[in-house]
């Protein structure tokens, strides 16, 4: 898509140069073309909107009309500020506390399970004591799932397998954790959509028991239009520390992370790409801007 | 939509409307274009009639449901063996939930039914499915874990005939359509079943996510090389995501959407219904 964009936007300032000077109308044929191509890569269509203002912005205050080849100055122009959007200061996860609490939130299947498991294993290789405690009380096997995982990384696992009570489950564990002294525990939740209110207030008072050190939202990078609807009531309900990106192992283009940034503007700490206890690596705001663009 | 004729403003707004919807701008386009073409013909159109053509239009896109499992779940006739459903998709979408509500729709439909536990890889994955077996009181076969998923297939196809099942439904382990060896795994799984039953799977059920973007239609599109799916099911519904991307996807590889998920309850499989569907891409909610 790359390939296209650039293609296209060079074809677009080439015929104007033929016809004399390019003007203010023919940078915003382009900047249709940036838009068109992140909206195909899922970035919201509001988010994209706003952010190709922008960019036509910042091509006008570079003198884009007159630049020797200015349909390479856009491509990098639109790189820059994708770059910039997704990125700030690079934050990492905070677990400082004795223990450190890390509560896993998000939609079904977005892949929280899993990177509790990852996460637990890559916090033991840095020698931390980790626990990871089972609060989804819902799914089919959930709990035997997060216990499988937790074997398979050598981390303590804390279940209630009789209990119904999600909140009440949270703390014992954080309790458990403490009493045998680990460093971090983990707190895998059910899955659950934004607009289910009885689920909405039980993630929140899962929170309030246990107030955790870092609150983790978990998304699918292969999201539509809709992350920036969940993201905003996640957010609104348990303000969210960061972000985690899942199945970046595949081709999507993962415009969610753009969309999510720029709603509810919390930083994307982990993308997950493989199902592997080991597919965990750390953001890179431009990496991610060149997958959105298709580079 | 809420002027009395139509013109660009109208038509950029239907545009917000549908590409929010993830319909994507490629099919967007196509169906304002569509739009476009009828209003020239009928030279007068106002609102209220955009409505009724827009509708018309959307549903003309999408594949009609034909063949296969009717809408009251009988089955078509498979001379006496099981109806053999494949079921198959990316990671997470709902593959074994549908199948677990879909158990249970035949099985209260009087048919006999058996599952296949071949999602031998994902942690606990062989246990999720005995458990919606257990909750719809109907046989799973499974070797256990990080067992051959085609054997797993055959036996369970075999078993459905020993038994004399009307249907049975084979689990498969999500995977991104990216990953060769995977994908290939597909095609064997597929094979094998047809060492019992030639016509079998009688049907490949491709399961997407209602909330994924514009990857689905490569999902569809790389799903359909390996596989051959001949029907789609949406899951997830019940949140705000629309699932607009399945119109340009039965547009352009003329799979029909057989059923939608909407919800986590053995209840909560709905036979797709094209009118509802395009109702509520135009819905708050
Ligand atoms: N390819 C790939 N698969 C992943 C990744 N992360 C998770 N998965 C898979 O996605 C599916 C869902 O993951 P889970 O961890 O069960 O998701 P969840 O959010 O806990 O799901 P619920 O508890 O049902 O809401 C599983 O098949 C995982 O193996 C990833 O980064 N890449
Ligand atoms: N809200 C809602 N959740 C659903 C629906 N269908 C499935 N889910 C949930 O989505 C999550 C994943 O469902 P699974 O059936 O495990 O998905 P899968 O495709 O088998 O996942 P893998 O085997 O790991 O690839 C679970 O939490 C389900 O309860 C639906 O229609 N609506
Ligand atoms: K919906
Ligand atoms: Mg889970
Ligand atoms: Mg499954």
């Amino acid at each position: 898509m790359f390939e296209n964009l650039s293609t296209k936007l060079d074809r677009a300032f080439k015929t104007l140069k033929g016809q004399g000077s390019i003007t203010e109308i023919n940078v915003a044929q382009t900047i249709k073309e940036v838009r068109r191509a992140l909206v195909d890569a899922d970035v919201n269509y509001k988010v994209a909107k706003t952010v190709t203002d922008k960019i036509k912005d910042e091509a006008m205050g570079r003198d884009v009309l007159i630049a020797v080849s200015p349909g390479q100055l856009m491509v990098k122009i639109v790189h820059e500020e994708l770059t910039e959007l997704m990125g700030g200061e690079k934050k990492d996860i905070n677990i400082n506390g004795s223990p450190a609490i890390v509560l896993i939130a998000g939609l079904q299947g977005s892949g929280k399970t899993t990177f509790t498991g990852k996460l637990a294993n890559f916090l033991k290789r840095q020698g931390k004591g980790v626990m990871v405690a089972a609060c989804d009380v819902y799914r089919p096997a959930a709990i035997d799932q997060l216990n499988v995982l937790a074997d398979q990384v050598g981390v303590d696992f804390y279940a209630e397998r009789e209990s119904k009570d999600p909140v009440s489950i949270a703390r014992n564990a954080v309790e458990h954790a403490k009493r045998t002294g680990k460093k971090v525990i983990i707190i895998d939740t059910a899955g659950r959509l934004a607009v289910d209110e009885a689920m909405m207030q039980e993630i929140y008072d899962i929170k309030e028991a246990i107030r955790p050190t870092e609150t983790l939202f978990v998304v699918d990078s292969m999201t539509g239009q809709d992350a920036v609807n969940t993201a905003k009531t996640f957010n609104e309900r348990i303000n969210f520390d960061g972000v985690v990106l899942t199945k970046l192992d595949g081709d999507s283009r993962g415009g969610a992370a753009l969309s999510i940034r720029a709603v509810v503007e919390k930083p994307i700490k982990f993308i997950s790409t493989g199902e592997k206890m080991e597919a965990l690596d750390l953001f890179y705001p431009d990496r991610m801007a060149q997958r959105i663009l298709g580079m | 939509v809420g002027k009395s004729k139509v013109d660009e403003e109208v038509l950029d707004e239907l545009e917000t409307v549908l590409v929010h919807a993830d319909v994507g701008i490629g099919t967007t386009v196509k169906i304002i274009d569509r739009i476009e073409k009828r209003v020239a013909r009928d030279k007068y159109v106002g609102t209220s009639d955009l409505d009724r053509i827009l509708r018309e239009e959307i549903m003309d896109l999408m594949e009609e449901n034909t063949g296969g499992v009717a809408a009251d779940f009988t089955l078509p006739d498979t001379g006496g063996n099981p109806y053999v459903i494949m079921v198959v998709g990316v990671n997470g979408v709902g593959k074994t939930t549908t199948i677990g509500k879909l158990a249970s729709q035949f099985h209260k439909a009087g048919k006999k039914v058996v599952l296949g536990a071949g999602d031998t890889f994902r942690a606990a994955a062989v246990d999720q499915l005995k458990i919606w077996g257990d909750r719809v009181g109907i046989p799973v076969i499974d070797h256990g874990m990080n067992t051959d998923p085609a054997s797993v297939a055959y036996d369970a196809v075999k078993k459905g005939v020993e038994m004399g099942a009307d249907v049975v439904i084979i689990d498969t382990a999500g995977r991104l359509h990216t990953k060769v060896g995977l994908m290939n795994e597909l095609t064997k799984i597929k094979r094998v079943m047809q060492k019992v039953i030639d016509a079998a799977p009688h049907e490949v059920l491709l399961v997407l996510d209602g909330s994924t973007g514009q990857n689905a239609v490569i999902q569809a599109r790389e799903f359909t090389k390996a596989t051959e799916v001949t029907a789609l099911a949406v899951t997830k519904l019940d949140g705000t995501a629309k699932g607009g991307v399945i119109i340009g996807i039965s547009d352009e590889f003329k799979i029909p959407v057989k059923y939608i998920g909407v919800g986590e309850r053995v209840e909560d499989l709905q036979v797709f219904d094209k009118r509802e569907f395009v109702d509520s891409l135009f819905s708050k909610k």
